[in-house]
């Protein structure tokens, strides 16, 4: 009996209930929804509170005047004073930060010195870094786990160490100095420490890993046999190479290309600390007009422009990783 | 079976030579009995005793234990979330928004980094210390953990977690009973990286950073501007063993791990 009007106030539900039902079905799921949401809106919040709108500031201050205050700025956004307060703020923006880096010459010599320093030590670790990778390529499969264990591993270790490590072997009275006039190749120290080739080194040393590993993973992937038919076919191995290996690496070499670029163009303790005073790198003259100068406004203004110089290298490697990912599915 | 050709062997000797070369002679000259740091003087540990003995290394170094345990943490918790959210949650509004900013800050300049968030500060009148440090490097760290783990996130099959809920299990008990276990080697690996980027940063910790929350790098690069010391090449020898021998001792593990689950479904399949 109980259980006959059960079904009968079962199917009554269902059939009179037409309405209800999405109601009931949006219940039942809320739960689940409930904690997809919270799953989304805990890291986004966190994204949007700590990453995006930070920039927005630095965009808004790059737009203020300087003042000797602190915060050394204005006009600053005052919430006692509401929508007037806001427009106040907003009318006392203009871009003078922006001519005033535009007139300056150091601003742009820093632009250009630190894009030619990128370009040039890309190039450079892909020198170093394709011989190492196209040898862990074709080392003996036991091998390979180790050999990528050790082009990691200095990746985990101190930046600003390894930095340090090379003043040491650099300076005049230094290591390398040491040994050259001791082997009777020079007579007198030669100066490389404070100078333009000391940042090279320094990049190349510490953005290496980032350069062999894309090229690793793409040369790994290579078929042997295409270089066997190209010499079975009469090619010399150097006009194999050129023709077959290194046209299939490309989309590494252009990963490994970007992954040094992109960070070496804001890279600041590497000129810092290897560079000297003639070294423009715009990471350190933002650095300087922060923390010596003060000045903010002037700051801000210079993270702006290098954003928008990196802008173009980001997009085009996300585009360039985009491209390999489909390729691959 | 292959074995090293001539010019292979050469430029992996040369390669890895310009890789630790300077790391090994940075650690041999640890060791020099004289406090000018290229001439041999003997052996010694002398450097050693006097890095203990530094009150100001020994306070950053607690600082930045202090902010890497507790950042890491957080940054794996954040980050694992938002693997979840970029690889499983499907469509919702905004989520081109949200994989740029996940994938932004591994590219963003350090200095572009460090001035936002230094300004962000300054505009909500915080107190600049050792939370903001905190605060900071969640922020990038997450990022990282994030693509860690969504990357073993996309190689997951899925059909475990089917099977563990038409056994009747909750979404949640199928998550911490299924899906953390085997992803836990992505998730340790994403813990150790954000521990060791918190460790080694030097240059947002110096804009986020206020009195009396110098980290490590912070100190190191103070004296490292006036010149090379061998307490420095004490301290930096310390650092390099501890954070080497980590890695290396959580990558065998994990990879041990790894292995047995392998040979576990294995025999779980011929089992069945």
């Amino acid at each position: 009996m109980s259980e006959l009007s059960n079904i009968t106030e079962g199917a009554g539900l269902m059939t009179n209930g037409q309405p209800d039902s999405p109601k009931t079905q949006r219940r039942m799921s809320l739960p689940k929804n409930w904690g997809r949401c919270l799953l989304i809106l805990v890291p986004y919040i966190w994204l949007l509170v700590l990453f995006l709108v930070p920039f927005i500031i630095v965009v808004k201050i790059s737009l203020s005047d300087t003042a000797i205050a602190m915060p050394p700025y204005v006009p600053t956004f005052a919430w006692s004073e509401g929508w007037t307060g806001f427009w106040n703020m907003i009318s006392g923006w203009d871009l003078e930060n922006f001519t005033w880096l535009m007139e300056d010459d150091l601003y742009w010599k820093s632009y250009l010195s630190s894009l030619e320093i990128a370009v040039v030590s890309s190039l450079l670790a892909l020198l170093i870094g394709y011989p190492i990778a196209y040898s862990m390529a074709r080392a003996p499969s036991e091998w390979r786990p180790t050999l990528l264990m050790l082009i990691i591993l200095p990746f985990w270790t101190s930046f600003l160490i390894r930095v340090y490590a090379w003043i040491g072997i650099l300076k005049k009275e230094g290591l390398l100095n040491m040994a050259l006039m001791h082997l009777g190749i020079i007579d007198d120290p030669l100066t490389i420490l404070n100078t333009d080739i000391a940042v090279y080194i320094g990049i190349v040393y510490s953005y290496l890993p980032f350069m062999v590993l894309p090229l690793y993973s793409s040369l790994e992937k290579m078929d042997d046999s295409l270089l066997e038919a190209a010499t079975d076919l009469g090619c010399s191995p150097f006009k194999a190479f050129w023709l077959i290996t290194v046209p299939l690496s490309m989309p590494g070499i252009l990963a490994g290309c970007f992954l040094v670029f992109i960070p070496a163009v804001g890279e600041f303790v590497i000129p810092d600390l290897l560079g000297g005073s003639n070294t423009l790198m715009i990471g350190k003259t933002l650095w300087v007009e922060f923390f010596s100068n003060r000045d903010w406004p002037v700051a801000s203004a210079v993270a702006v422009i290098l954003l928008i110089l990196l802008v173009v290298p980001i997009v085009l490697f996300q585009r360039q990783q985009e491209k390999q990912q489909e390729k691959g599915a | 079976m292959r074995r090293f050709s001539f010019f292979n062997a050469s430029a992996l000797t040369l390669g890895f030579a310009f890789l630790y070369l300077p790391i090994v002679l940075l650690i041999i000259f640890s060791f020099n009995e004289s406090r000018l740091v290229t001439v041999w003087g003997g052996f010694s540990t002398k450097w050693y005793s006097a890095v203990f003995a530094n009150k100001g290394f020994m306070d950053a170094a607690w600082v930045t234990v202090r902010v890497g345990l507790v950042s890491a943490t957080l940054a794996t918790i954040l980050g694992t979330m938002a693997a979840l959210v970029l690889v499983r949650a499907g469509r919702f509004p905004g989520k081109t928004l949200f994989s740029g900013m996940v994938y932004a800050p591994l590219v963003m300049p350090e200095v572009i980094t460090g001035l936002s968030l230094l300004l962000l500060f300054v505009s909500l009148d915080f107190d600049r210390g050792f939370w903001t440090v905190i605060l900071a490097h969640v922020t990038f760290s997450m990022c990282y953990s994030a693509v860690v783990i969504s990357s073993r996130l996309v190689t997951f099959d899925m059909s475990l977690e089917e099977a563990a809920m038409d056994l009747g299990a909750s979404r949640m008990a199928t998550f911490f009973q299924i899906t953390v276990p085997i992803i836990l080697p992505s998730i340790v690996s994403a813990w150790l990286l954000s521990f060791t980027l918190s460790l080694d940063d030097l240059v947002i910790a110096s804009f986020t950073s206020g009195p009396g929350a110098t980290t490590l790098p912070m100190k190191i690069y103070s004296q490292v501007r006036l010149g090379v010391t061998p307490e420095i090449n004490a301290l930096s020898t310390i650092l390099v063993v501890l954070v080497s021998t980590g890695v290396i001792a959580a990558s065998l593990l994990t990879k041990r791990r790894e292995v047995q689950r392998r040979r576990e479904e294995r025999a779980a399949v011929a089992g069945g």
